[in-house]
């Protein structure tokens, strides 16, 4: 792996110039939703860092776990990728990712800290909207993707398909929460369902390719582990029985 | 499953090709850009400067290719203890 480790870097090193951000900018929401926001999502980073807390002491080989998934979230989240048919770019949210290997709490404090470096050194996102960012990206990408793979593994479907699952629903509902707290704060006298749907549809065209790329790469992350630890996924309590 | 690695790393170094030639002019805008901002902006929002704006010249760029440079570091060596260096760790199927 550490063979490929230059590969990985330079690919890294050609991202572009500008900032292609899906996150809400600063300055965008009013102060009372700023605050509104922070409080909904802080109780949930809270309850995220006593999971790992008692996660890492239960199982020594977990914080490796949060080391690759965390930094997965972080370079997913600012790694922009042009949909040509769209002529715009946006980047994945990679919550689904690892509320899958994590758990949902604790994919909501990576992501919360990714936002967080994101907000301070790359201007992407903002600090003021951090709370906004974190409740979209963070609480419902993870959770979303998390109850697509459990729904997915309920239903008796292969692990690829589960991941296809939490990839495309924690991508897709990410989008649908900032379409929905952009409205609620904006929409002033215009109907909120007609601002709503014009925001989310607004995003489709350059988010529906994206969501199926990254419900790809996370199906093919569940299969690679499967066959090289499978340890790994039958400590999770939440994937069911793991076949060879 | 090599195979597989190489060709989606060689898809992901190609996907980033076409941003990274229209630097003078953006044909790939974000969608922060064509849909958050725009729509803030009909409905009488404006984005703000960041309170550390570092969207300065080539300032941006370094600090995203840094930024990218540990994150993909980061996580190759959590990639090689788990499954490279822990392999050997793991458990025994029951």
């Amino acid at each position: 792996m550490f063979r490929s480790l230059p590969i990985l870097t330079l690919l890294l090193a050609a991202l572009p110039t500008d900032a292609f951000a899906m996150h809400i900018s600063e300055g965008i929401l009013p102060a009372g939703w700023c605050v509104l926001w922070f409080a909904v999502a802080l109780p949930f980073v809270a309850w995220g860092v006593v999971q790992i807390n008692c996660r890492k002491q239960r199982n020594p080989s977990y914080i490796p776990l949060v080391g690759i998934f965390g930094a997965a979230v972080f370079v997913f989240s600012c790694f922009p990728i042009p949909v040509p048919i769209a002529g715009t770019c946006s980047h994945p949210a990679g919550t689904g990712l690892s509320a899958i290997f994590l758990g949902p709490f604790a994919s909501v404090v990576v992501a919360f800290i990714s936002l967080l470096l994101q907000a301070l050194f790359l201007a992407h996102g903002g600090l003021t909207t951090l709370g906004g960012n974190t409740f979209s990206m963070g609480i419902v990408g993870s959770f979303g993707g998390f109850a697509a793979f459990w729904f997915g593994r309920r239903l008796r479907l292969n692990l690829f398909w589960c991941g296809l699952l939490a990839g495309i629903a924690a991508d897709l509902l990410t989008y649908l929460t900032t379409a929905t707290e952009l409205a609620l704060a904006l929409h002033g006298d215009h109907p909120l369902g007609s601002v709503l749907g014009q925001i989310y549809l607004a995003f489709m065209p350059t988010q529906i390719p994206l969501s199926l790329l990254e419900g790809a790469v996370t199906g093919g992350i569940l299969i690679y582990v499967r066959k090289h630890r499978p340890d790994i996924l039958r400590r999770l309590s939440w994937m069911g029985e793991v076949a060879k | 499953m090599k195979r597989w690695l190489l060709a989606l790393m060689t898809l992901l170094l190609l996907l980033p090709v076409p941003v990274r030639a229209q630097e003078e002019k953006p044909k790939w805008p974000g969608v922060d850009k064509t849909v958050v901002e725009k729509y803030a902006k009909e409905l009488g929002r404006e984005p703000r400067a960041p309170f550390i704006n570092t969207d300065q010249g080539d300032l941006l760029l370094f600090l995203f290719t840094l930024a990218g440079g540990i994150g993909g570091f980061v996580m190759g060596y959590y990639w090689h203890k788990v499954f490279v260096a822990g392999k050997k760790d793991m458990e025994p199927e029951v």
